[in-house]
């Protein structure tokens, strides 16, 4: 271990706000990017799911009325 | 059939891909984290001080890694880019457009991390030098990239009209990359090189290493994630998608 104390580790020899700046911005954009994509792929799969449910139920009904015309003609 | 090229032309369709990119995402994530964690412990806790820059050098464990991915990135999103082209593979257009904002975010993680480097080193957050400005050209090129493509509805014509400027923009890296040799730059030329041994303590270059190789995992990771959700989204009316459906809306067999 290099550091002789936290606070000293902290400080970075006077360069902290340059050093945990950079570390800071590029952990929230590596954990942002992440979360944003899986946020995006949950909602895009339950539109999908949305419209395939809607499709189905409309074939449903399609399919429901073909039956009965021609038992009515 | 059992000839081995014909499985690797299998997983060059989407249907293949999209399950086989599921399963091997968890890995590269793992192994983003085993390599991050090993490169900060060696970067930030072991690595001794530099002579000339103190503390504040430590910036390069995070720098270097996110410059040499702007660039890989983009080489790599050019190479799909001209595969597409010249062949028509459906995955290759994807495959582009799922890596341009990733490789947009290292240029600007390159960029953001320098000025924080060069303001106590050099005493200015930017100069217009060659390094510096060719690496903002890159992430001007990633900005054009994805805004053509979301500019154009037809996803088969954006990923040609896209395909055009990646490659063009293909001559931008050589010239990051040469910028310290070809120009008199503020910029330090590069610490790690093919041709020569490296300038810098092994400890750090260790560093170096495994945070760069982080990000390579990191960067594979998200690009699969992003590839899986253009995938869905581009083949919605095929029926692998709707069989995929199928089985979420209805998971015991269904009707």
């Amino acid at each position: 271990m290099y550091w002789n104390s936290f606070s000293e580790f902290l400080a970075m020899g006077s360069h902290g706000l340059y050093v945990w700046g950079s570390v800071g911005v590029m952990t929230v954009a590596m954990i942002l990017e992440p979360v944003l994509l899986i946020k995006g792929q949950k909602e895009l799969i339950s539109r999908l799911k949305r419209q395939f449910r809607a499709e189905r139920s409309e074939q449903r009904v399609g399919r429901n009325a073909d039956r009965a015309t021609p038992s009515q003609g | 059939m059992s000839n081995k090229q014909i499985n690797w032309f299998k997983f060059a369709s989407p249907q293949a891909f999209y399950p086989l990119a599921g399963r091997m995402i968890p890995w590269f994530w793992g192994l983003a984290a085993v390599f991050g964690i090993a490169g900060l412990y060696i970067g930030f806790l072991v690595a001794p001080t530099d002579a000339q820059q103190g503390e504040g050098y430590r910036i390069i464990f995070l720098h270097v890694p996110a410059s040499w991915m702007s660039m890989f990135i983009y080489l790599v999103m050019a190479f799909w880019a001209g595969l597409g082209l010249a062949f028509n593979f459906r995955l290759s257009g994807m495959m582009a457009s799922a890596l341009a904002p990733t490789g947009a975010l290292f240029a600007f993680l390159s960029l953001w991390t320098g000025a924080l480097w060069g303001k106590p080193m050099w005493g200015a957050w930017w100069v217009w030098d060659a390094r510096l400005t060719s690496e903002l050209i890159l992430l001007f090129l990633y900005v054009g990239f994805i805004a053509l493509q979301s500019a154009i509805d037809d996803p088969r014509r954006a990923d040609k009209a896209g395909a055009i400027l990646a490659l063009v923009g293909v001559v931008n890296v050589p010239i990051i990359y040469f910028s310290v040799k070809w120009w008199n730059t503020l910029h330090q030329g590069s610490s790690v090189s093919l041709t020569k041994s490296p300038s810098m303590a092994m400890t750090m270059l260790w560093g170096m290493l495994l945070c760069a190789l982080a990000c390579w995992m990191y960067a594979i990771a998200v690009a699969l994630m992003r590839v899986r959700t253009i995938m869905l989204e581009r083949e919605r009316h095929t029926d692998w998608v709707r069989a995929e459906l199928r089985e979420l809306c209805e998971p015991a067999g269904g009707e």
